[in-house]
């Protein structure tokens, strides 16, 4: 029997590459560089890993549209469109990790522990943060290119495991963040498991577990059709659990809530990017001629996705919650796009994800300001009169909630007319008006938010705003600096987006 | 070269505003005086378009198109007609006077003084950029973001339950305009199956579509329009709105933002939406009638000063509306004329309002009596504004709404008969105040409440200048507004009824 060894495509596959290489280096780095000085290295390693590889994405742009490592991967424009933005995440976001105050400096130790108290006193920062940043970032680059299912899955376990592991990594409140990260570990390891047993689906359906090799036998529409819709709806789970739509949301506003404020950022805004990345891949190209078989069950996810958010963040006090709320609602807003199953809703998906995760990005740094003796404040009563003590901080808030709100001059607003207009062209009539209600609705909260910091007169116990290290000062200002762009100027982006978002099969 | 006069109107209060932001923080008086140099050369650019503007000519004047987001076939473009110049001729006068007139408003807000008023020039170039755009999602841009300097200029400047007052306001118009959100994505998917997308209003009017979908799409554009303008029964964050804002952000709210709501009824549910148009006419028609009767019967029963002035104008958006879907040439010029005099009158009403309120201390119009006496000019100020709010002859509002109730008694009697009762509330709504305010004995307290002084006089007179001049000499901008209310009514295919002489 032959045996070929397989054939590579280096180039095409160095971003994912790349970081994986920088994570590595990191590990020795833990093992082999003082303590002191690690911070400064790990943070170096870490950007220049991600800058690179930013570089290598838009160097292969011209050789897209193209599969590698043995038609395991597709490279196409799309693909490298997804792999940018969580560059681009990515990069924003690692200043805002690196801003060490937000990391218990002994994950190991018992929370309220002597051994606890020492480390924290011992000034013992926690840098196995970056090369767990990188390898969930490498998990990232790949989810979105996969081409066949046990690709898919490897890629979702490698980009999943890390961010168990860094939810449960926060200083303050160290119980809720471990809790947290149990949660989340048990729920996506529920839902791995239904992404399994509904790839096994597929492969009995297709015989095959590469997209290809599904999409022909969905084409050919020999096989059993029972067994087809298995496959989706298993498969479909462990999908919209990653991008927590309801009913697979249920871990979302605890992980949220208890998770370190930069990881949740940094998760809400990159994880999105991937999965939908991901799901897009999956039912435009494999899936889009079983349309009739996922299309009516999608619809009705993201009907009851964007009401579910919408109502339950007004009721919501904790403003890390009200935002887990709100990225619900976003992802009903999204899968409208994975629904529309057209050019322009795949454009339009594209643009959504990326502005939605620069102000996600940036609205979790501000977060990471607002604090008091005892380290961050979530509550929102307490953020009442925030725009009175700092009125910067708080314009900056209020100006990222419009976004989220989809008031014209943000980029949120391009987004929401772009992919709402793209599932009305597909005849999605229903979807887009429940989409519209639902902002009306959204808009709601996020004013309510805007009301607490400019006019409401501050408690007594008010809370302080840090001054930001030069860190994170740099991601929200980068991340405000995008959010106004993409709003008043979305042509450049929407133009780059064009040529490139079409799926190879 | 040519000028692109549209646009640099449009540009100088938003350059004034930036100037505005970097002047140091404890420069009070400087702010006031910058704002208010802006706005008058604002103004003057605007008038200076207004002699250019050819009146017989019915296509739109001063075009600029400039591609914004080509991949959605989005342009920069603006152009004006008569019923735009007019508009944003209000506006522009207004923003000085209401700078000038509420020289010290600003004192008791939130946040510093200079902040005010670069809230009060984004809004001024909003207000330009709204009246004058001719791309229907430009328009919808502006429509939606100028809620958001009002938004602050009512909750962080205004008194009493303000904050709640502004989320109230924010909320209704986010509502309609999602809305009308909706019917734009519809609008725009249409133009695409049609020849390309594009948002240019005159080529939208060409659009095909069935009679149902244009009479969906026609409500999210009317709805949207009915709660800015606002029209009964979308009016109830008016009253509390005005009752909220300073003075001076009353009369944008009202002389100018409101009128966004009457303005977009013409240019875009009439011109979109011809046939669902008329099959909507005689429902809002309704509605405006009951506006005018509702909102008359509602001011009447006010105690408060600055809620009377809101009910009556939502008895006075009433009046307008009837006369846009009566659509009759003559009608139509009426509501358009009446938009520019009732920020006019409704101006000096909040205006002559305020300083009554911030001389005494309170808003309630029992605490205010015998005023003649005691502030001569004021009072005299304020029984004009009065009387030009409830349209005696002589004054400008009575030519309006005369050729509003012409216009539309010739193709609504039933309509324009029952309308003119709203003349006779409107009496008695503007006398009780007058009467309880000005006459009789004085009030106890209000015996050493100072008159107006210079400032005050000099930012009154202009208002009651036009008040009287309009109404004795209305022709200058009934030349302007006649054709293009005509043009209007011939493109969306009405010709006005020939009268007939019965018994022959």
């Amino acid at each position: 029997m032959d045996f070929n060894s397989p054939t590579l495509e280096y180039s095409l596959l160095a971003p994912i590459l790349i970081i994986l290489a920088g994570a590595l280096i990191g590990v020795l780095i833990e093992a082999f560089v003082g303590k002191t000085r690690r911070p400064v290295v790990q943070l170096s390693v870490a950007l220049a890993a991600l800058v690179l590889a930013l570089i290598q994405v838009i160097r292969i742009r011209e050789l897209s549209s193209t599969t590698a490592a043995m038609g395991s991967v597709v490279i196409d424009g799309p693909g490298l469109l997804f792999q940018g933005a969580i560059l681009i995440i990515a990069i924003i976001s690692i200043f805002l990790i690196a801003d060490q105050d937000n990391f218990t400096s002994s994950p190991a130790a018992l929370p309220g522990s002597d051994e606890e108290r020492q480390a924290t006193q011992s000034g013992t920062v926690l840098t196995e943060i970056y090369p767990l940043t990188l390898f969930a970032v490498a998990g990232m680059l790949l989810f979105p290119v996969a081409s066949d299912l046990i690709t898919l899955f490897v890629a979702l376990e490698v980009l999943s495991l890390p961010l168990y592991l860094m939810a449960g990594l926060s200083r303050h409140r160290r119980l809720a963040s471990q809790e947290a990260a149990l949660k989340y570990f048990l729920l996506g390891a529920f839902s791995s498991a239904f992404f399994l047993f509904g790839s096994a689906y597929l492969y009995g359906y297709a015989g095959t577990v590469s997209f290809a090799g599904i999409h022909a036998a969905v084409v050919g529409g020999t096989g059993n059709d029972v067994i087809l819709l298995l496959g989706i709806a298993f498969v479909s789970i462990g999908l919209l659990f990653k991008v927590s739509a309801v009913p697979f949301h249920a871990w979302s506003p605890d992980v949220y809530q208890g998770a370190p404020t930069p990881i949740t950022g940094f998760m809400a805004a990159a994880t999105k990017i991937a999965a939908f990345g991901a799901m897009l891949r999956l039912f435009y190209t494999v899936l889009a001629e079983a349309q009739w078989q996922w299309r009516p069950f999608f619809m009705v996810i993201a009907i009851i996705t964007m009401i579910f958010g919408s109502l339950v963040a007004i009721s919501q006090r904790d403003v890390k919650r009200m935002l887990a709320y709100s990225s619900i609602a976003h992802a009903g807003f999204l899968l409208t796009g994975v629904i529309a199953l057209n050019k322009a809703g795949l454009e339009a998906s594209i643009y959504y994800l990326f502005a939605y995760g620069v102000a996600t990005v940036g609205a979790f740094g501000i977060v990471t300001l607002v604090r008091d003796s005892s380290g961050e404040v979530s509550d929102l009563n307490r953020w009442a009169g925030l725009g009175k003590r700092s009125p910067w901080v708080a314009s900056a808030f209020a100006f990222f909630l419009l976004a989220f709100a989809g008031i014209p001059l943000t980029s949120g607003f391009i987004g929401k007319f772009a992919i709402f207009s793209a599932a009305y062209e597909s005849g999605a009539t229903a979807v887009v008006i429940v989409g519209v209600l639902s902002s009306a609705i959204a808009a709601f909260f996020y004013i309510r938010v805007i009301v607490l910091m400019f006019f409401t007169d501050a408690t007594e116990d008010g809370t302080s705003v840090v001054i930001p290290s030069i860190l994170t000062r740099l991601t929200i200002a980068i991340s405000l600096v995008i959010t106004v762009a993409l709003g008043v100027f979305p042509a450049p982006l929407l133009d780059f987006i064009k040529p490139l978002a079409i799926f190879i099969r | 070269m040519t000028i692109n006069w549209i646009s640099l109107t449009a540009l100088l209060p938003l350059i004034g505003a930036v100037l505005l932001a970097t002047l140091p923080k404890g420069a009070e008086l400087r702010a006031k005086q910058f704002a208010f140099g802006t706005t008058l050369i604002t103004a003057a650019s605007a008038i200076a378009m207004a002699v250019q503007f050819q009146r017989d000519n019915t296509n739109l004047q001063f075009v600029e198109v400039r591609s914004w987001i080509p991949s959605f076939g989005i342009n920069y473009a603006v152009g004006i007609d008569g019923i735009a110049l007019v508009l944003i001729l209000m506006s522009v006068i207004l923003a000085p006077i209401v700078i000038l007139a509420g020289w010290n408003e600003a004192q008791g807000g939130r946040w510093s003084v200079k902040t005010f008023y670069i809230l009060i020039l984004v809004l001024e170039t909003m207000m330009i950029g709204v009246f004058s755009a001719t791309d229907v999602f430009l328009f919808y841009v502006i429509f939606e973001a100028m809620l958001v300097p009002v938004y602050f200029l009512i909750g962080g400047y205004g008194t009493g339950e303000r904050s709640a007052a502004a989320v109230k306001f924010l909320l209704y118009s986010l509502f309609g305009g999602l809305l009308m959100l909706a019917s734009i994505i519809a609008i725009y998917v249409m133009s695409g199956d049609q020849g390309g997308h594009t948002f240019d209003i005159a080529k939208l009017a060409n659009l095909e579509m069935s009679s149902t979908t244009q009479n969906f799409l026609f409500l999210g554009f009317f709805i949207a329009f009915a709660i800015k303008a606002p029209l009964w029964p979308f009016h109830t964050w008016l009253p509390d709105a005005a009752q909220s804002a300073t003075p001076g952000t009353s009369v944008l709210l009202l002389g100018v933002l409101d009128k966004v709501g009457t303005f977009g009824m013409i240019r875009y549910c009439l011109t979109l939406f011809p046939e669902a148009s008329k099959t909507f006419t005689p429902a809002i028609i309704v509605l405006a009638i009951i506006s005018i009767i509702y909102g008359a019967i509602l001011a009447i029963g006010q105690k408060d000063l600055k809620r009377l002035i809101a009910f009556t104008s939502i008895s006075h958006f009433g009046f307008i509306t009837m006369g846009i879907f009566a659509m009759t040439s003559q009608s139509q010029s009426g509501a358009t004329l009446y938009m520019f005099n009732h920020g006019f009158s409704t101006a000096a009403l909040f205006i002559v309002g305020g300083w009554m309120i911030a001389r005494r201390g309170s808003s309630t119009i029992s605490d205010f009596g015998g005023l003649q006496r005691v502030t001569p000019v004021m009072a005299w100020c304020f029984f004009l504004a009065g009387m030009s709010s409830l349209a005696l002859p002589g004054l400008s509002s009575f030519v309006s709404e005369f050729l509003v109730l012409v216009g539309t008694y010739t193709r609504y009697p039933v309509a324009a008969i029952i309308a003119t009762v709203g003349i006779i509330l409107a009496a008695l709504y503007i006398l009780i105040p007058v009467q309880r305010a000005l006459h009789g004995p004085t009030t106890p307290g209000n015996e050493n409440l100072p008159d107006l002084n210079l400032r005050e006089k000099i930012a009154i007179a202009p208002v009651l200048a036009a008040i009287i001049a309009l109404g004795f000499y209305p022709s200058p901008l009934l030349n302007v507004i006649n054709p293009a209310a005509a043009h209007v009514n011939s493109q969306i295919g009405f010709t006005d009824p020939v009268p007939t002489v019965e018994g022959k």
